[in-house]
């Protein structure tokens, strides 16, 4: 099981290795995202602080959509898919395995490129650190649920606006936790807990139901 | 314990499969023991891709069942697809990946530990020698094939289910790949394939369903 679940891990970050440029467009998107505001609204620190954890959450989403649509498409296209869906292993392990890839390329780097971007927007350096743990814990869930927005859209026409349509009004919960938690560490560091608890409970529950959705959605868009 | 031989046999029951609205095929029954061959044939979009998808179980039938030593494939699950290999249209191979990272591959999917000595073996039995190590964008059309081909030859899977093997292949390749076949079958395998290029099929039992008459 645990040999399967590497090969597949490890064939998918070689993968996106040798074509770096799509590791790339996403974090440079979520950067360039978050450092148009303060151009926009203007350097008044007080304007930016408030405004500073909700853009970046909505910047991250944003982000993470704009990779998922190639989370199954490039498997889908050579026909590589359609042999995992044939092979003996389960297949959630096979989608669990690619999901987990794709959050170390695409949600990983957001959470270590926070404080940079924190900074733009004058947060303290708590509130910098529950931001961290706010994005690692959320990111994996917008990946988990994603993907099983990108298996149902997977080889439709436009699929790409369908899937943010179907998917965004989901990350609805991780986006007011997530900005949550940053927003009231400003007040008592001790009320942040109750934030980052309910993300971590998303995320286990969207970690055991997220896979097992997408490969019976993968089945059903194969057909 | 059941005796191997005597059970390993495809069934394909009143088995329908529509397209859209268009009926395909209906009422189709087929019976396929141990050490045959069935070839497939009929003109284009007569259904035969859809039979191929169907007897993998990747595409539902309207009616009918397709049964695996006397079980219906959608009951057995991974237990079938373990005796299953599928070479459709596409060749299920990564481009940015080399030939040996992609029979590794799928040799680990397929639940083998396949030595990779035994790889490079297959590969250049297969006339890669000296490409094993090229990224398989890079491949021609015919080599692309190629390496996915060798899959055969690393797989124990009892059951073979090929679609169109012979397209894009040369001369060498083409015999290479009827003596697999041949010796898939004469081993006691099964081969559903389809083709419609006259590749002489002289394995075994020839058993043949004409699709869209």
């Amino acid at each position: 099981m645990a040999r399967v679940f590497w090969c597949i891990l490890i064939r998918d970050l070689t993968l996106a290795m040798r074509r770096r440029t799509d590791v790339l467009t996403t974090l440079f998107f979520f950067v360039i995202v978050v450092s148009l505001f303060p151009l926009g609204v203007g350097t008044e620190r007080k304007i930016l602080e408030i405004l500073g954890p909700g853009v970046v959450w909505v910047a991250a989403l944003l982000a993470s959509m704009l990779a998922l649509e190639r989370l199954f498409a490039a498997d889908y296209e050579d026909g590589t898919l359609e042999q995992m869906l044939l092979t003996a292993q389960p297949l959630s392990l096979l989608v669990l395995a690619k999901i987990s890839a794709h959050w170390i390329l695409t949600g990983l780097p957001l959470v270590l490129i926070a404080p940079l971007v924190g900074m733009q927007y004058h947060l303290t350096g708590t509130a910098i650190w529950v931001m961290m743990l706010a994005l690692l814990l959320g990111t994996p869930i917008l990946s988990l649920i994603g993907a099983i927005g990108a298996a149902l859209t997977l080889g439709l026409r436009g699929g790409g606006i369908l899937l943010s349509l179907l998917i965004l009004p989901l990350y609805i919960p991780v986006l007011v936790y997530g900005a949550g938690a940053v927003e009231v560490s400003r007040i008592d560091l001790m009320d942040v807990q109750p934030y980052l608890m309910l993300l971590g409970a998303f995320f286990l529950i969207a970690l055991i139901l997220a896979p097992l959705a997408s490969s019976a959605a993968l089945r059903i868009s194969l057909e | 314990m059941r005796p191997e031989a005597a059970t390993l046999m495809l069934e394909v029951v009143g088995l329908e499969c529509r397209r859209g609205d268009r009926r395909l095929f209906s009422g189709l029954g087929l019976t396929l023991e141990a050490g045959t061959l069935l070839h497939v044939r009929g003109r284009n979009g007569s259904g035969k891709t859809t039979l191929l998808r169907t007897l993998c179980g990747l595409f539902a039938p309207d009616a009918g069942e397709v049964r695996w030593r006397g079980e219906s494939i959608r009951d057995l699950g991974d237990e079938y697809r373990r005796d299953l290999l599928y070479f459709g249209h596409l060749n299920g191979i990564k481009g940015e990946l080399t030939g040996i990272e992609n029979l590794a591959i799928a040799a680990t999917l397929d639940g083998d530990r396949v030595a990779t000595a035994d790889i490079w073996t297959a590969l250049e039995r297969i006339g890669l020698a000296g490409f094993e190590d090229l990224p398989t964008r890079m491949l021609s059309q015919g080599q692309k094939k190629r390496v996915a081909l060798a899959r055969l030859m690393l797989s124990r899977a009892k059951l073979w289910v090929l679609d169109e093997p012979f397209t894009a292949l040369d001369v060498d390749a083409v015999s290479l790949l009827q003596g697999l076949i041949a010796g898939h079958v004469a081993g006691g395998g099964l081969t559903v394939l389809t083709t419609h290029q006259e590749v002489p099929l002289t394995s075994g039992q020839v058993a043949r369903l004409d699709l869209g008459s």
